[in-house]
């Protein structure tokens, strides 16, 4: 099945390994990620101020996009672009004076009807294929590895669009076990990453490093896994900093679920992209028997 | 008789050419239809210093911004180009204040650290499209905004590429961006380290620096003016839309 893909400034940028490793395993699973043949910056975060409708232009203009295409629904990987094109899309179903509005402003675009979905790839996947044939897809199970999975705070909040239940979700989690992985109980999986306080308030970050992976690892966990490029700069390059602040932190690989999924489905190691990754997480992947 | 002059090129003026009022910077005058702005802006009487380049719409410098009668839409138009219209509102807008970044283009490359560097507000941008409204040129100027975020330098370069740097888009943004800057700096940094290097003009300039075309201008410095204006009537034009495969003049010994 073909569905059109929005794949996010980053994922073209410093995340390039989200992207390669999820446009491959999606192809094993017969899903073909159809980027959108002209989109721009999502929007980034979503504007929570009320008489804000500048800022939603960006998320609008992108599924105005989606809508010339012909196309009902609109796949995303990047939790930032999801939570900002979702929300901005329930924002206009909810009030259709600003859609309105919106729509007014941009008069060279042809109008939006908000009939279409925004759909994060986790839910697109379990939607579509299923855990069960996911399963069966296997090739190559993640037997043995412990996985911590890490949610952060967009895939679960606010309430018109998580991905599952905000507290206990168990959507990735289910995920990572139909891929053959042990999944560990993570009590941090929906704790903030810091976000952007690693431009202006780097310690900020690097406490929240360090509070977060060490819990991992205590919890008994092998990989942290993920979906977010900003959480990933922050859990995974960030730990460089926190060794450097604190000597006896233990350091940990960060993956996109994707790269996981890649690995299972026997995809190309090089679709992983692992060079991106700071902590290489290769050795241990040989070591558990998972790669050759 | 009108106490108005004209001045610059004189408007060849159809017959039955009425008048209509313009509002040039909020005063009426009264001007033939079918002058463009800037004829119409020097038949009302005033002289070009600035905001005059080409009178062909190529080079960027006489950038009208306008409303048309009705119409609460601004419009923006390039004054030799854009034709005066009965209870248009306008002026012009001879230069934007921008940053222009000053770099070796040898020690600089096409990353999102140097946007960063150079031009960080670009990274502001909120996918308004104000920019495109505002571009005489029909430039897609949000899109290539949005190629350069994205880190499609390539998409970014063919863009932009008929930008004319008049700088509307940037007197638009709300965001405060650059645009046209930040799309130079791109251009120059694909066709420096991207495109590929034309052989033909690297052969061409070698010619040129060791001497092969001096004696052809020594030459041409002792015809008399008669000879001169003879040769220039009689040169040979390859013939246009140039399609023809290897085509040579006929004299071939300045080749």
């Amino acid at each position: 099945m073909e569905v059109s893909y929005f794949p996010g400034c980053t994922l073209k940028q410093t995340a390039k390994n989200f992207e390669t490793s999820a446009i491959s395993s999606s192809k094993l699973l017969g899903i073909e990620l159809k980027e959108l043949s002209r989109w721009n910056c999502c929007g980034t975060v979503y504007s929570l101020a009320t008489d804000d409708s500048m800022h939603h232009l960006a998320p609008i203009r992108n599924l105005i996009r989606v809508q010339e295409e012909g196309s009902k629904e609109v796949v995303t990987l990047c939790s930032m672009c999801y939570n900002t094109l979702k929300q901005a899309n329930e924002l206009v179903r909810a009030e259709p004076d600003r859609l309105q509005k919106l729509n007014d402003f941009m008069y060279l675009e042809e109008d939006y009807k908000p009939d279409l979905e925004v759909y994060h790839l986790v839910t697109y996947i379990k939607d579509n294929v299923g855990y069960e044939k996911l399963k069966d897809k296997v090739t190559n199970p993640l037997s043995g590895l412990k996985v911590a999975v890490y949610y952060g705070c967009l895939l679960l909040r606010p309430d018109s669009i998580k991905l599952d239940d905000r507290e206990n979700p168990r959507i990735m989690e289910d995920m990572m076990e139909a891929l053959g992985a042990e999944v560990i109980d993570f009590p941090y999986h929906n704790e903030c990453c810091g976000s952007y306080h690693t431009l202006g308030k780097r310690d900020l970050v690097i406490e929240r490093t360090n509070k977060i992976i060490s819990e991992a690892k205590l919890d008994g966990a092998d990989v942290l896994v993920l979906s977010c490029p900003e959480c990933d700069f922050n859990l995974d390059h960030r730990q460089k900093n926190t060794l450097e602040k604190y000597p006896s932190f233990e350091t940990m690989p960060v993956l996109y679920f994707t790269q996981l999924m890649n690995i299972a489905l026997g995809g190309d190691l090089a679709d992983c992209g692992f060079e991106l990754n700071y902590i290489d997480p290769i050795p241990l992947l040989k070591d558990k028997g998972i790669l050759k | 008789m009108t106490t108005v002059k004209p001045s610059g090129d004189k408007p060849n003026l159809p017959p039955t050419s009425r008048l209509i009022e313009v509002f040039i910077m909020g005063k009426s005058y009264k001007v033939p239809e079918t002058l463009t702005i800037q004829k119409a802006i020097e038949w009302a009487g005033f002289q070009f210093i600035r905001s005059c380049g080409c009178r062909g719409g190529i080079c960027g410098a006489c950038p009208t911004i306008y409303r048309t009668k009705d119409d609460y839409k601004l419009k923006v138009g390039l004054a030799c180009q854009t034709v005066a219209e009965d209870g248009m509102y306008l002026v012009q807008l001879p230069f934007v204040p921008v940053q222009k970044a000053i770099y070796n283009i040898e020690e600089e490359k096409a990353t999102l650290a140097a946007i960063e560097k150079h031009y960080p507000e670009t990274f502001r941008c909120v996918q308004c499209n104000t920019c495109t409204k505002a571009c005489p040129m029909d430039i897609e100027v949000m899109q290539y905004i949005a190629e350069i975020i994205k880190g499609d330098y390539k998409k970014a370069a063919e863009l932009s590429h008929s930008c004319i740097m008049c700088g509307m888009c940037a007197a638009r943004c709300p965001a405060e961006l650059q645009q046209f800057n930040v799309a130079m700096f791109i251009r120059r940094m694909y066709g420096r380290y991207v495109l590929p290097k034309a052989e033909h003009l690297k052969n061409r300039v070698e010619d040129i620096e060791a001497g092969k075309y001096e004696p052809m201008l020594d030459e041409l410095q002792q015809v008399s003016s008669g000879e001169l204006v003879k040769r220039y009537k009689e040169r040979e034009w390859e013939p246009e839309p140039y399609e023809v495969p290897d085509w040579k003049p006929k004299d071939t010994k300045y080749l």
